[in-house]
């Protein structure tokens, strides 16, 4: 929609569409110049943080994963952690490698979503991956089936594909029998190929020329690709534990958004997700991504978000090899889960959700009950990141007509995958020009 | 060329999106479901969107702001059909917990300036609100039953849904009573079927995703739990989740340690 003419124009567009959660947008522009930009969160809050308290932490892996539908096991995963270390529980490998592969399942199916049914469409010109699938069938129902992957192995190792129900502090309620994990080897070598097929489809997409100036944050795996665990690292150069990390993030409540927006040390704002975790441990990525990586082009940083879906593609090769790996060298843990004697302590566990760092922080008491708890999701530290981001492209894009404008913008917020119900919901964009 | 198919509608209100999830966790389906409706509004799947009316909407998630309140008058005036998808729209979901803390004390724990939300203090069902056509249970709801749903809808038929309980699920599939053999609480004697008793499957306690069954009766299995060995808080918390919103499981769980003063952390 466009009101007004020459130097003072508003271009409106009610609900910004393929993203999880509702939330608004705003870009004002003054004499060709973007003034102000505003990503505004009004998902209505569900105060997890409150009912957390007086609830039994053995509850907490269950209740937070109800926080998102599309990243549930990166709720558990944090939960657990934060948990296991409030009371001084190790895991033992083989539960470690079965979070993984669990993990892995989601990484899977939640990338896959994004690439083929919220992201892609915007590079081909389509509202959605049905009209997509009107022009590129394939395309569409390679994309569905990498999907149908991540679920598999959600359900073999978790029991369902949203809100698993194995996932308990100190490992699982019962590990999946070796035949039936051996099962997912066949599904999972067709997937990793097909997400090789995906990198060298969307490596072949038109990209708009911007280079955003990132501070990346990520955790940093040790010898494999960061996912349940690892020290939080920075491109200029932290290097600490997740609960170091976490005593530095400084959360604001600002008026337009019922996400709390998080700053490192109060002041710096940072970017977590696929750019960053890239960026951070290109190293460490398998072969066979590597490979795919180079194939599409992609040095070991990337810093043009848009680019971010072809860094999202490498990390599904990465994760469905990553997959078959530990199917491969499935030994079921035995016991399932590590016994928790209850003790009152304090506790911090960072994951790698499939769109970034999120961390838990717990304090129980001594009969094993919350007394308070901290979640921060990846949405609300990229948030202002994302904003900035909105500003250089549109500031880099105000030549071209309100439509494709807006349609950029809204482009710009979807490359970050934003997770509005996790952060807390609903997009509407208004661009004005004044 | 006109487009006569039924026109979809997927509303999302405080929720998770993973009953809408759920849609798209059709993988073999979803691209035949976009072939025979249409989907006219269906946010976080495209960006095309269509006035209504609609001959179908799927509505996920509970009411918890005035906003909502009214989105939902509209949403139900421009639907022929309306289904509710999922724990959040048909019980007010695991966020209905605040129905029972002390006024103003959620907020005030998660955000520095409450002044700044316009959230109601209660988070409730659809149904409380608008009438509303089929309801399908479950946090998460099942794939299965949501094909089903949408299939009886285009079919102009009543959907086939269960309202036995869990326990029927266990004994079909032939696991063995947790509750009976080693005294494990589990709420699957009161909770409705849909998930084919998956918990029990893996040695766990059902913790009632799909809510209360039909003619539950809580009251009976606290008995049994008490005397297996759970404490009253314990079992107070089992009835206390995703469906504390549904005064069968909501009631069961006051009457066992008088929520709102539940337990508090020592």
């Amino acid at each position: 929609m466009t009101h007004g003419s020459g130097t003072h124009r508003t271009v409106a567009v009610e609900g910004l569409s393929r993203v999880e959660g509702e939330g608004s947008l705003r870009v004002d522009v003054r004499d060709g110049v973007v003034e102000d930009v505003a990503l505004t969160i009004f998902e209505p809050p569900r105060f997890f943080e409150a009912l957390l308290r007086g609830r039994a932490a053995a509850e907490a892996p269950d209740i937070t994963a109800r926080i998102c539908g599309i990243c549930p096991v990166a709720y558990q995963m944090s939960a657990c952690a934060a948990v296991e270390d409030a009371v001084g529980v190790r895991v033992d490998d083989r539960v470690t490698a079965l979070r993984r592969l669990l993990y892995c399942g989601e990484w899977i199916q939640s990338h896959a979503l994004h690439v083929y049914l919220l992201h892609a469409p915007d590079f081909l010109g389509c509202a959605d991956a049905v009209e997509l699938a009107e022009r590129d069938r394939a395309a569409v129902q390679r994309g569905l089936a990498l999907k149908k992957t991540g679920n598999l192995v959600m359900e073999t190792v978790g029991g369902r594909a949203v809100h698993p129900v194995n996932v308990r502090v100190g490992g699982f309620y019962r590990a999946p029998s070796p035949a039936a994990v051996a099962a997912l080897a066949g599904p999972l070598e067709r997937a990793r190929d097909a997400a090789v097929a995906t990198v060298g489809w969307v490596a072949g997409f038109d990209f708009p020329d911007v280079e955003g100036e990132y501070r990346f944050v990520a955790l940093r795996g040790d010898g494999c690709y960061p996912m349940e665990s690892g020290r939080v690292v920075s491109s200029d150069g932290l290097d600490v534990t997740a609960a170091a990390f976490a005593d530095r993030v400084v959360e604001e409540h600002v008026a337009r958004s019922t996400a709390l927006h998080a700053r490192l040390d109060g002041r710096l704002e940072y970017l977590t997700g696929p750019l960053a975790r890239y960026a951070l441990n290109a190293d460490q990525l398998p072969e066979v991504a590597v490979r795919a990586a180079a194939a599409a082009g992609l040095g070991t940083r990337c810093a043009n978000p848009f680019r971010s879906i072809v860094v999202r593609a490498v990390e599904l090769v990465a994760a469905c090899d990553e997959a078959l790996r530990l199917v491969n060298g499935y030994e079921p843990p035995e016991p399932a889960a590590a016994p928790v004697e209850w003790q009152a302590g304090v506790g911090t566990g960072a994951t790698e959700a499939p769109r970034g760092l999120l961390f838990h922080r717990y304090e129980l008491d001594g009969a094993g009950l919350i007394r308070s708890a901290r979640i921060v999701p990846p949405t609300s530290q990229n948030q202002l990141t994302i904003e900035a981001d909105l500003r250089r492209v549109a500031q880099a894009g105000l030549d071209l007509p309100d439509d494709q404008l807006t349609w950029r913008c809204e482009q710009a917020v979807r490359n970050h995958d934003p997770c509005i119900s996790c952060a807390a919901h609903f997009l509407d964009l208004t661009v004005a020009r004044r | 060329m006109t487009d006569d198919r039924p026109t979809v509608a997927v509303w999302k209100f405080a929720s998770c999106d993973g009953c809408q999830l759920t849609l798209l966790d059709c993988e073999d389906e979803f691209l035949t479901i976009a072939g025979v409706v249409r989907f006219a509004h269906f946010a976080e799947v495209s960006r095309a969107r269509v006035d209504g009316p609609y001959d179908l909407s799927l509505v996920e998630g509970s009411i918890t702001t005035e906003e909502d309140l009214l989105r939902i008058q509209e949403i139900r005036a421009a639907s022929r059909r309306l289904v509710t998808i999922g724990a959040c729209a048909v019980a007010g979901g695991i966020q209905a917990l605040r129905n029972f803390a002390a006024e103003g004390a959620y907020a005030a724990a998660v955000y520095a300036h409450p002044e700044y939300l316009s959230s109601l203090e209660t988070s409730t069902a659809i149904a409380a609100h608008v009438p509303v056509d089929v309801e399908l249970q479950g946090c998460p709801i099942s794939r299965r039953q949501l094909l089903e749903v949408i299939t009886a809808e285009l079919a102009h038929r009543r959907p086939v849904l269960p309202s036995h309980s869990v326990c029927q699920e266990c004994k079909a599939a032939g696991t063995v009573c947790l509750t009976v053999c080693d005294g494990t609480a589990c709420l699957g004697p009161v909770t409705r079927a849909g998930c084919g008793a998956l918990c029990p499957s893996i040695g766990r306690g059902c913790f009632g995703c799909f809510g209360p069954s039909s003619g539950a009766n809580p009251g009976a299995l606290v008995d049994e739990l008490l005397g297996a060995g759970t404490s009253r808080a314990e079992a107070s918390r089992l009835f206390a989740t995703f469906n504390v919103g549904n005064p069968v499981f909501g009631d069961q769980s006051a009457a066992l340690t008088g929520r709102g003063e539940q337990e508090e952390p020592t």
